[in-house]
């Protein structure tokens, strides 16, 4: 299982975090820090796991963000690997070839996906496509009632002019 | 995004926020954007205000993600789950997954949100729902929501149905008696078409398995065909764009449906030999040039490893293993590690054929594959491979990362001591790897390295020799000084005067002024410890006796420590000086050589000492009295400090001491004596008894008193009892002071008085008295006696007990103590032991009081209760 999921840039700054097992704030700002020391100084050459407090983190780089996930001591690292690329793919479709900035204006967003790919740490889609029209569903839904309630707000501004 | 729905709005938007805060430049500027923002959410949230709300919560979210409090937005993400919207809901759901978690108390209160929701027309609705019930559920919801969700693993949607099934994985991991509820519903979806339920059914399998073994069985008996089928429709299908990665059709299935194989397999020979002819074509067929095949296959081999598998198979996935470890790419070769240690126990032989690749991966430059095969060889260590695999560990010793050092130095050491048949093998490794990472050798290896060279007598002059010369060589190593100077210490003739040279030794010339001109640059050496410069001290002392020559300069050396601001190396200090100026006749018999130290005895010590969970504590009170035997060392008192370890174990052996060979074996300061004590033991004592006394003389850190000078107040009063036959005027200087403290034990008590606390102003005595039928409880009458030559008033004396003891404190005869002993206060204790026979009585104590109005606090440890209680 996937206990949490990690995106730290270069510079040690966090981009989203989503915890699947119980950390207190106090514990999670630590794990943080733990696992920004320790990935964030690795080679390029190095492999993707580090092992860390008896489970392991996989953790792969894309341009300034490194995608970390930890998981348990017998799962399949190489599958988390795919599972980061997944996801990566699924936020390139999705914003159309992402960057940092994009993951930090529309943050919600990117947790948006992830909640559509993962739930209680495990795989949930595997079909990027069908993610993806899962997400635009729903954000035609968020559209759809802010128009709703903008010319309702026209018709009331109307009203009363 | 722009979140903000009214065009008139005020306040400022989300984006512009990120923005704010992305500008400042300083960590005190953006705590004021920060704050400034929080102030304005707050007052959004007490007005009740509805339009902002979303927005709000969208901010809150980024300032949490920044590290700042923001509880006080928890109620809000509430309200927006109940709001009717779907884009509130949206918003709410996913500040609840972010700002809460499952251990809050108001997560309740989104209970009945949530079942609403569940129950919810619209599925994106029903879907927000089930994502965070599956992502932060307690152990209360899980059971209140169950019924909900299992009925949701019936609905119509796919995509409704792998949420349900994903968060009764959650559910039944926070209830696991919940798990024969979902497995029929399970085993009914493994026959859907669409992957992303198959996916979460068969994780929703697996994790039922963990959970239940009525499961467990059911599964194996409902499921197993539909996986075989799964899995063969999805490695045989062609080209599948949807699910394609990497030429691979959907390797997350192949690889979820492969671990619930193992699961199923596992100890179960019909379902093993179900499922062996899929497995074999998925190992077989899978290519191997891409992570994702290479995912697959690593899945696979672990199945394979996992079940009953045919010979066949199993060589199958030893090969796919061998191909890995000789893959280029690193993250290929720290899986084939990590595999090869499960196979191990399948067929060791097949991994041992690895040996010569995992020995290069030990030298990798990534840490992470370094300890996977450091742990690896340290698995594939046996009596044929031991010496040339430490070779090269060692040799590797050498050149490895500092990092790296503690964990191959700990996993040599391990693996040396797992063969120690060879003793010249075993020292020979030892010393090398003292000299190369002595810093990093723990204190039981070096400990264990002493014991057996005390054993081992033909082996004695090797060591020292070539410990001499590895300490010339190698000086900042910690524990090989250590070693060093305990060996030159002990054997130091041996050194001198090539005594048993072994056939391959070159001799070497050593003057007796060399042997202590190499402990004298240890001792002042700018880095060392507290321990090493005490040994340092023994050591020279025990030279000063082996090499009477040097004598005069050793007193030189020694006495310099007399100014010393550690305690425990001044009082040593002075101690040895007077030793050596005053008390020539007992020199000899007192610096003879360690007896033969008790392997056997060392090991189980050793064993129990790691499983010690007291707390250490050195300030242990220095008074043993005599004529009581001696406590265990276990419970109560700390670890000992490593050189009270050491010397502690001598006195469980029997000494080869010439000079006092009647005496009991323990009885060290009765050698130091040259005094036949123990012809006489004092009253209701048993024989064995000074080990205590012998490590309060020589152990670190037993300093008593923290506010006076060192004082000798070691010596029981047994001793001082029988001083008259010592006779010797020095040694009555060496236990000047002392005849003061003879307590003699009370005639009309059962059991002996003890002096259970001194220091060189207070002495604490102790007085018992048990009813009769109640071993448990005992009353201690404690008689405090003022030392000094000025008063103490405000006295106040506590006490602390571990919790199986329990103490009540009855109130002092008085708060003020006379000065010089005229008078004394009395106070009574009350103590019952609940463990009375399995752990011995243990007291910590701290006496409070003035001087002259100045506050003074001393305190200390009663582990010398007498037997029984």
């Amino acid at each position: 299982m996937i206990n949490f999921v990690l995106l730290i840039s270069r510079q040690g700054k966090v981009r989203l975090t989503k915890w699947y097992s119980p950390y207190t704030q106090k514990e999670r700002t630590k794990v943080i820090r733990e696992l920004s020391g320790l990935i964030l100084t690795r080679g390029p050459k190095l492999c993707n796991f580090v092992e860390w407090r008896g489970y392991k983190v996989v953790y792969r780089r894309y341009a300034s963000l490194y995608f970390c996930m930890c998981i348990d001591a017998d799962d399949n690292e190489l599958e988390v690997l795919e599972i980061i690329h997944h996801f990566v793919e699924i936020l390139d479709r999705y914003f159309g070839s992402v960057c940092e900035l994009d993951l930090i204006f529309n943050f919600h967003k990117a947790y948006y996906i992830l909640d559509e790919i993962l739930i209680a740490g495990e795989l949930q889609e595997s079909s990027k496509k069908n993610v993806a029209r899962l997400i635009a569903a729903q954000d035609s839904l968020v559209e759809a009632a802010k128009e709703e309630a903008s010319s309702i707000s026209n018709i009331i501004a109307q009203a009363t002019k | 995004m722009d979140l903000a729905i009214n065009p008139f709005s005020s306040g400022t938007r989300l984006r512009d926020m990120i923005r704010a805060i992305r500008a400042c430049k300083t960590a005190a500027e953006e705590r004021a954007v920060v704050r400034r923002e929080c102030a304005a959410i707050r007052a959004a949230i007490s007005e009740g205000d509805q339009d902002y709300r979303h927005r709000n919560m969208a901010k809150l979210m980024f300032i949490h993600m920044l590290g700042y409090p923001t509880h006080f937005g928890q109620m809000e993400c509430l309200k927006l789950i109940a709001a009717a919207g779907f884009p509130e809901k949206r918003i709410g759901y996913l500040g609840l997954m972010l700002l809460l978690d499952e251990r809050q108390e108001v997560l309740m209160l989104v209970t009945n949100s949530l079942k609403q929701d569940l129950n919810h027309s619209n599925q994106f609705i029903v879907g927000l729902a089930l994502c965070a019930l599956g992502n932060i559920c307690s152990a209360e919801m899980a059971r209140d929501l169950a019924p909900e969700v299992e009925r949701l693993l019936q609905n119509r949607d796919p995509n409704t149905k792998k949420k349900a099934a994903l968060c009764s994985i959650r559910i039944v991991r926070k209830v696991p008696d919940l798990a024969e509820n979902f497995m029929s519903a399970a085993a009914s979806l493994l026959k859907e078409k669409h992957h992303g339920v198959l996916i979460s059914a068969v994780q929703l399998c697996t994790e039922l398995c963990k959970a239940s073994t009525e499961a467990l069985e059911y599964l194996r008996k409902n499921c197993l065909e539909g996986l075989v089928r799964i899995l063969r429709d999805v490695s045989n299908s062609s080209y599948a764009p949807e699910y394609d990665v990497a030429g691979i059709t959907d390797p997350f299935l192949h690889i979820r449906v492969l671990k619930l194989m193992r699961t199923l397999g596992q100890g179960d020979a019909d379902c093993s030999e179900y499922i062996n002819d899929i497995l074999a074509q998925v190992s077989t067929k899978t290519e191997s040039n891409k992570n994702a095949g290479n995912a697959i296959l690593y899945e696979c081999v672990e199945t394979i490893m996992g079940i009953e598998a045919t010979s066949g198979l199993r060589v199958l996935a030893i090969n796919i293993l061998g191909r890995f470890l000789s893959n280029r790419d690193n993250n290929i070769r720290y899986v084939a590690l990590n595999m090869l240690m499960k196979a191990i126990a399948v067929d060791t032989q097949a991994v041992q054929r690895h040996r010569a690749t995992i020995l290069e991966c030990v030298k990798d430059a990534d840490v992470s594959i370094r300890k996977r095969a450091l742990e690896l060889v340290y698995l594939l260590v046996n009596d044929t491979n031991v010496k040339p695999l430490t070779k090269e560990l060692v040799d590797y010793l050498e050149v490895s990362d500092q990092d790296f050092k503690e964990d191959l130095t700990a996993k040599i050491c391990s693996i040396v001591e797992k063969f120690p048949q060879d003793k010249l093998w075993y020292l020979d490794q030892m010393f090398r790897v003292l000299s190369l990472a002595g810093n990093y050798v723990k204190d039981d290896v070096w400990h264990a390295l002493i014991v057996l060279m005390s054993n081992a007598s033909e082996l004695q002059g090797y060591s020292v020799r070539l410990l001499y010369k590895a300490l010339l060589a190698c000086g900042e190593q910690e524990s090989l000084v250590r070693v060093a100077v305990w060996c030159i210490g002990e054997y130091g003739e041996m050194l001198v005067n090539n005594i048993s040279m072994l056939d391959m030794e070159e001799p070497i010339t050593v003057t007796e002024s060399d042997a202590v001109d190499a402990v004298e640059v240890a001792l002042k050496r700018y880095s060392a410890d507290v321990t090493t410069r005490a040994m340092c001290l023994v050591s020279l002392l025990k030279l000063s006796s082996r090499f009477p020559p040097t004598s005069e300069r050793i007193k030189e050396i020694v006495a310099q420590n007399k100014g010393n601001t550690v305690l425990e190396l001044q009082q040593r200090s002075i101690e040895f000086s007077s030793i050596i100026q005053r008390h020539q006749s007992i020199k000899s018999s007192l610096l003879e050589r360690m007896p033969v130290l008790d392997e056997a005895n060392y090991l189980v010590k050793r064993a129990a000492s790691t499983q010690a969970t007291i707390p250490s504590v050195k300030s242990a009170p220095a008074v043993t009295p005599g004529g009581q035997p001696k406590l265990p060392n276990g419970v109560a008192k700390p670890p000992p400090a490593p050189l009270a370890d050491l010397l502690d174990l001598s006195s469980d052996d029997t000494p080869v001491t010439a000079s006092a060979p009647t005496t009991t074996p323990n009885d060290f300061l009765q050698d130091l004596l040259g005094i036949g004590l123990t012809d006489s033991p004092p009253a209701g004592g048993a024989p064995s008894t000074s080990t205590d006394i012998l490590m309060d003389l020589l152990s670190i850190g037993s300093t008593p008193v923290q506010n006076g000078p060192p004082t000798s107040n070691f010596v029981p009063p047994s001793i001082a009892e029988t001083k008259p036959v010592a006779v010797t005027p020095q040694v009555v200087d060496l236990l000047d002071g002392l005849s003061s403290s003879t307590s003699l034990p009370d005639e009309t008590a059962a059991y002996p008085t003890v002096t259970a606390f001194q220091s060189a102003t207070l002495r604490i005595t102790f007085s018992f008295k048990k009813q009769a039928g109640k071993p448990q409880e005992t009353t201690i009458n404690a008689t405090f006696t003022n030392l000094a030559t000025t008063t103490f008033t405000d006295f106040v004396f506590q006490a602390a007990v571990p919790k199986f003891i329990q103490l009540r404190l009855d109130p002092a005869s008085s708060s003020t103590l006379p000065a010089s002993g005229n008078g004394s206060v009395t106070q009574s204790l009350s103590v019952t032991n609940n463990q009375h026979g399995q752990k011995p009585l243990a007291m910590r104590i701290r006496m409070s009081y003035k001087v002259n109005g100045e506050d003074r606090l001393e305190q200390g440890q009663i582990s010398n209760f007498p037997a029984g209680f």
